[in-house]
C-alpha cells in the first residue's frame, strides 16, 4: 500500500480519513431500518449493534488524519474507496440478521443465505449500487425480517442520487473539491452544475429526489386506501418509494411488480421513467424553463428509445412472443396487458431498473433479444439510472456518421454537434475510449463468467452469460435462465460473485479516471 | 450577493477565488480550457462564451446579478460587457482598464458607458509603488481612515535593531501597532513575548510618522528613502509611476528604448528626465551613475527582463529594487532572488475591486501575502460585539487571527490598547486573517 501510494503520489490517508467522515454520517442511516424493527418487534438487537460497529469503524478511519488535505488524485481515491467501504459497511446487518442470535439459534433453522460474507457483500453492493441482482434464496416477509429488507430497499435508495453528492450536501467541507467529487460519481460523462456553489447543486438534486420519492409513496399509498391496490400497504409504500427512483429494483415482494393490481403497474411505469431522466432538466422545469425537457437531445433520445422499444415489444407480445405466464398473464391478443408489459419490461431494463411483471425469461428469444438490446441503452446523464447512457451513444453514432462522411469527403471539417453545439473532439474521444472499454469490460467479464460456471458445473447457457456481464456491469439486476426477475444469482461460485461486485462497481462509477490514475501510476509515468 | 465576472485571467480568477466564499459567483470565460479547469478549482458558476454577448451573458444569469465585473485583458470588451449588461439587468458594473485616457473619458461622465466603477491596473500599479517608496524597507504600504493611519510590511533583516527582540522591546513607538507576523506560511498574532527573528516579516499599524521612525528602525542603515529615483520601461506603468513621482516634487530619470516613446515621454514629463537607451547596458548603466539612486523602478514588458535589470541595479549597489511582475506566481521567487519588492498589477486591481463587493461592510481593505490576510477599515455601527466596551472583553467575542490596529475618530487617531473603548462611529481598522474574515465582518 505504502509503496504503491507513494509511486502515485497519492496521500491516501486523507482520502481513507473522509472515507471514514462518510461511513460514520452513514451509520445514522440505519436508523430507519431501526425504527421499522421497533415496529415490527423483529430484530432490532442487529441494527443497534450495527449502528454501533458503523459508527465505530467510521470514526477510527476518522482518526488517520485529523486534517485531510484533497488533491485531485485523492478525491478520485475517496470516491472510490467510498463506493466500497460503503457496501462492506452495508453487509453488517445481514451477517448478524443471517446468522442470527449465536446462543438462541436453533440447530434446525435454516440460515439466510446472507450469512455468508461474499454474499452478503454482493448483496449490499447490488444495493448501494441501484443493480437489484439479489442472492436471496427466497425473497419474503417472513423468511426475513421485515428491518432487513428496509434496509436492502434503503441501500439503493441512498446509492441512487449518489452518497458522495448526499455528503457534500450536508458537509460543507467538502464543498472544496466537490465538483471533482461530484464528477466522479455522477452518471454521465459531464459534471452539470445549476448553481454557482457545489454544496446547493448537490442539495437541489436531491431535493428534487426526495420530492419525486414522496410523491410516489403517496400516489401508492392513496391507491390502497381508495381499495384499488389492496397488496400496496404502507410498507410496501415505502420500500417501491425507497427502490423505484434509484433505478434500483429491491422489490420485497418475491414476485416483483407482478404482485400488484394493474393499476399499481400503470403508476410504476411513468415514475421507472422519471428515474431515467436527467434531475438537472427537473431542476430547469422547476425553474419555469418548460421547454428544458423538450430540448434536450439526451431526452428525446431517450424517449424516443423507449417508445419505439415498447412498440416493438408491445406488437411482439400482442402476436404471441410469449406464453400465457402464471406471473405477467396472457398477452396474446389482448391488447392492454401486451402494451402494460411490453411498457413496463422495456422501461425497467432501459434504464436499469430492473424490476418485473412478467416471467420475461419465458418469452420467446426474439423477444429476449429485444429485451437484451434495451440492457445496453441505459439512462440519461445525471440520472439515477446505469448502463452506457444514452447521451454517450449519441456522440458514438454522430461520431461514426462523421467518420464515414470524412471518408468520402477527405477534406471535410465536420465537427461534431449536439443540439446545435459543438462538441469538443476532447470530449468526444473520451466517450469513444470509455464505450469502448464498457464493452470489453463486458465481453471478458462475460467469458470469465462462463469459464468460472464450467468449472463448477452450473450449466449456463450463453445468453445467460451475456445477461449474468450486462445485468450487473450496467446495475440492472435481472438477467435471462436462472437469473430472471424472479430468480437469483446465488448459484455461482464465490469468485464469479465477487467479480460481479466488481462490475457493478465500476459500472457505477464508471471508473475510468481511476483506472487511468493506477495504470498510469503502475507504468511509473 | 450574485457577481458576475467576465473573463478568467489573473484578475478575473483571484477576484472570483475572493468572492467564492462569501458569494455566488459566475464567470464568463472564452477559452474552453480554462473553464473546465475552473469548475474543478473553484466553487464557482462557469461559464464558457463571450462576455460581450447577450445570450452569455443571459445564460450567467446577468438578470438576477447584483455586480458584474469585467477583467478581461482587453479595455474595449470589458467597456462593451458592462454595457451590455445594462441592457438587460441593472447590476452594478465595474470594469477594469489598461489605459488611463479611457479612465479620464469616464470620470468625465457620471456611469459613461454604463460603468459604474472603473480601475486603471497600470495606474494602481503605479500608485502602489508610489506608497512603497515613500516608506524606506516596507514590503508593502497602505493608508486607511483618510490618510491618518497607515499599514505596512517590512521584513525582519540582520541588520535591523529589531531582529531578535521580542515584540514589547521593539514596541518603543508611540501609536504604532504590531498587528502581525508572517514566519514561513504561518500568520502569528504577536505576543509581547514573541521574538522577532531573522525573515520574518511584520504587519505594523499606526500613524505616518510613527511608521516613518519604526521603518527607520527595521531599515538597513544608508537607506534613508528616496530621493534618486530611477524607472525602467516608459509604458503605461512607467509612465504613471513617473508621473506620480513628478506631482509630489521629484525630479526621476526614466529609461526608455525606443526613440519614438522616450521623445513621446520626454513632451509629457516636464520634470522627467528621459534617457533613450537600454537599461540592461551596463556601460550605460555606470556612466549615468545608476548605482547612486536609491530606488530603481523597472517597469519593462516581461516579467523576465524585470528581474534582469533588478539584479544588475542590485549589483550595482541600489539601495531598493521594485519590479512589476505580472505573473502573480513569480511575485515570491523574485522577492527570494534579490528584487527588494515585487509588484504585481493585477494583484492590486483585484485588491480594489474587491474592496468594491464590500461596500457597506469595509471601508477599505489591503490584502498581504497573496490574501492570506487583510487589512480592513470598518466603521463601528450601534450593534457591533466592538461597540461600547474595552477592547480587551470584546476580542473574546471574536475567533482568533483579528488584531485591533487603529481606531480614527472624528477624525484623530487613537492608538487602541486593552482599556481603549470603542464608540459607535468610530472607524477601526482591523488585522484579520483570511480564514476568518466572513465571521469577523458579520460580528461587527
Amino acid at each position: 500500500m505504502r509503496g504503491l501510494a507513494a509511486r502515485l503520489r497519492i496521500d491516501w490517508r486523507a482520502s481513507v480519513s473522509l472515507v471514514g467522515t462518510i461511513v460514520k454520517y452513514l451509520s445514522l442511516s440505519l436508523l430507519v431500518p431501526l425504527v421499522v424493527a421497533v415496529v415490527y418487534g423483529d430484530d432490532v438487537w442487529v441494527f443497534v449493534v450495527s449502528i454501533l460497529a458503523a459508527g465505530a469503524i467510521g470514526l477510527s478511519l476518522e482518526h488517520l488524519d485529523p486534517d485531510p488535505d484533497l488533491g485531485p488524485r485523492e478525491a478520485l481515491l475517496l470516491v472510490s474507496l467510498a463506493w466500497l467501504a460503503v457496501a462492506v459497511v452495508g453487509t453488517i446487518p445481514y451477517l448478524l440478521a443471517g446468522n442470527g442470535i449465536p446462543f438462541l439459534i436453533e440447530p434446525s433453522a435454516p440460515q439466510s443465505t446472507l450469512a455468508h460474507p461474499v454474499n452478503a457483500l454482493f448483496e449490499s453492493m447490488s444495493g448501494f449500487t441501484t443493480t437489484g441482482a439479489t442472492v436471496l434464496g427466497a425473497i419474503s416477509l417472513d423468511r426475513h425480517s421485515h428491518a432487513v429488507m428496509m434496509w436492502r430497499q434503503l441501500t439503493q435508495w441512498l446509492g441512487g442520487m449518489g452518497i458522495i453528492v448526499l455528503m457534500i450536501a450536508i458537509l460543507p467541507e467538502l464543498a472544496v473539491n466537490g465538483a471533482e467529487l461530484m464528477q466522479s460519481e455522477a452518471p454521465g460523462p459531464e459534471l452539470q452544475k445549476l448553481t454557482p456553489r457545489i454544496v446547493e447543486t448537490a442539495r437541489a438534486l436531491w431535493l428534487i429526489y426526495v420530492g419525486f420519492t414522496l410523491l410516489y409513496i403517496l400516489i401508492l399509498y392513496g391507491l390502497h386506501l381508495a381499495g384499488m391496490a389492496p397488496e400496496m400497504g404502507l410498507y410496501n409504500a415505502i420500500a417501491h418509494g425507497f427502490t423505484t427512483l434509484p433505478t434500483g429494483g429491491f422489490s420485497p415482494e418475491a414476485d416483483s411488480v407482478a404482485a400488484f393490481s394493474a393499476v399499481v403497474q400503470w403508476v410504476v411505469i411513468p415514475f421507472m421513467f422519471v428515474a431515467g431522466v436527467n434531475f438537472a432538466l427537473f431542476w430547469h422545469v422547476i425553474r419555469g424553463e418548460i421547454d428544458a425537457l423538450a430540448d434536450d437531445p439526451e431526452f428525446r433520445a431517450y424517449a424516443g428509445a423507449v417508445a419505439v422499444l415498447t412498440a416493438i415489444t408491445g406488437v411482439l407480445l400482442f402476436r404471441g412472443a410469449a406464453p400465457a405466464l402464471e406471473l405477467g398473464g396472457a398477452t396474446e391478443g389482448v391488447t392492454e396487458n401486451a402494451l402494460r408489459q411490453a411498457a413496463f419490461q422495456i422501461t425497467s431494463l432501459l434504464n436499469s431498473t430492473g424490476y418485473a411483471t412478467s416471467d420475461f425469461v419465458e418469452w420467446g428469444a426474439h423477444a429476449k433479444l429485444v429485451l437484451l438490446f434495451a440492457m445496453f441503452v441505459g439512462g440519461s446523464a445525471g440520472s439515477t439510472g446505469g448502463g452506457v447512457k444514452v447521451i454517450r451513444w449519441i456522440i458514438v453514432l454522430k461520431g461514426v456518421r462523421r467518420q464515414l462522411f470524412v471518408a468520402a469527403n477527405p477534406n471535410a471539417v465536420e465537427p461534431v454537434r449536439l443540439a446545435g453545439r459543438v462538441v469538443d473532439e476532447e470530449s468526444v474521444r473520451g466517450i469513444m475510449a470509455f464505450t469502448l472499454l464498457y464493452l470489453l469490460v463486458f465481453g471478458i467479464s462475460t467469458v470469465l463468467i462462463s469459464l468460472d460456471a464450467a468449472r463448477i458445473g452450473l450449466g449456463l447457457t450463453v445468453i445467460e452469460a451475456i445477461s449474468a456481464s450486462i445485468a450487473t456491469l450496467g446495475n440492472i439486476g435481472p438477467g435471462f435462465g436462472d437469473l430472471g426477475p424472479f430468480g437469483s444469482y446465488l448459484w455461482f461460485s464465490d469468485w464469479s460473485k465477487l467479480l460481479m461486485v466488481g462490475l457493478m462497481w465500476f459500472g457505477r462509477l464508471e471508473i475510468v479516471p481511476v483506472l487511468a490514475l493506477f495504470v498510469n501510476g503502475l507504468d511509473g509515468r | 450577493m450574485r457577481v458576475v465576472v467576465i473573463g478568467a485571467g489573473e484578475v478575473g480568477r483571484s477576484i472570483a477565488a475572493n468572492l467564492a466564499d462569501a458569494h455566488d459567483v459566475v464567470v464568463v470565460e472564452r477559452d474552453g480550457d480554462l473553464v473546465e479547469e475552473l469548475t474543478y478549482s473553484l466553487d464557482v458558476l462557469a461559464v464558457h462564451g463571450d462576455g460581450t454577448n447577450l445570450d452569455v451573458l443571459r445564460e450567467a444569469g446577468i438578470d438576477q446579478a447584483d455586480m458584474l465585473i469585467a477583467s478581461t485583458d482587453v479595455d474595449e470588451a470589458n467597456i462593451v460587457a458592462c454595457g451590455a449588461a445594462k441592457t438587460i439587468g441593472d447590476p452594478f458594473t465595474v470594469a477594469r482598464v489598461k489605459r488611463r485616457d479611457l479612465l479620464a473619458t469616464w470620470k468625465n461622465a457620471e456611469g459613461a458607458f454604463g460603468v459604474d466603477f472603473m480601475v486603471c491596473t497600470d495606474l494602481l500599479a503605479a500608485e502602489a509603488i508610489f506608497r512603497i517608496t515613500g516608506v524606506p524597507g516596507a514590503h508593502d504600504v497602505d493608508t486607511f481612515a483618510g490618510g491618518i493611519v497607515r499599514m505596512a510590511e517590512f521584513e525582519v533583516t540582520a541588520e535591523s535593531e529589531i531582529a531578535d527582540q521580542t515584540v514589547s522591546q521593539a514596541d518603543r513607538y508611540s501609536s504604532l501597532t504590531f498587528a502581525a507576523v508572517f514566519r514561513d506560511d504561518d500568520v502569528l498574532i504577536p505576543t509581547g513575548s514573541t521574538r522577532l527573528t531573522m525573515g520574518d516579516r511584520v504587519v505594523v499599524i499606526g500613524s505616518s510618522d510613527s511608521i516613518r521612525e519604526f521603518a527607520d528602525a527595521v531599515a538597513e542603515p544608508g537607506d534613508e528613502g528616496a530621493e534618486e529615483v530611477v524607472i525602467v520601461g516608459g509604458g503605461e506603468v512607467g509612465f504613471q509611476t513617473a508621473r506620480l513621482f513628478e506631482e509630489h516634487g521629484f525630479r526621476p530619470k526614466l529609461i526608455e528604448r525606443d526613440r519614438e516613446r522616450a521623445r513621446e515621454l520626454a513632451e509629457q514629463l516636464p520634470q522627467t528626465t528621459v534617457l533613450e537607451s537600454d537599461a540592461t547596458d551596463v556601460e550605460f548603466l555606470a556612466r549615468e551613475h545608476i548605482d547612486e539612486a536609491d530606488v530603481v523602478v523597472s517597469a519593462l514588458e516581461s516579467d523576465e527582463k524585470n528581474l534582469l535589470v533588478s539584479l544588475l541595479a542590485d549589483r550595482l549597489g541600489v539601495e531598493r529594487t521594485i519590479a512589476i511582475v505580472e505573473t502573480a506566481e513569480y511575485a515570491g521567487l523574485f522577492e527570494t532572488v534579490g528584487v527588494d519588492i515585487a509588484v504585481n498589477p493585477r494583484q492590486e486591481t483585484a485588491e480594489e475591486i474587491v474592496r468594491f463587493t464590500r461596500e457597506g461592510q469595509t471601508e477599505k481593505i489591503a490584502m498581504l501575502e497573496n490574501d492570506r490576510a487583510e487589512v480592513v477599515e470598518i466603521e463601528i455601527g450601534e450593534g457591533s460585539v466592538l461597540a461600547d466596551r474595552p477592547i480587551r472583553d470584546a476580542v473574546g467575542d471574536l475567533p482568533d487571527g483579528v488584531v485591533v490596529g487603529a481606531i480614527s475618530r472624528g477624525g484623530t487617531l487613537v492608538t487602541p490598547r486593552g482599556d481603549t473603548v470603542i464608540q459607535a462611529g468610530d472607524h477601526v481598522i482591523l488585522f484579520v486573517d483570511t480564514s476568518v474574515l466572513d465571521e469577523v465582518t458579520d460580528r461587527i
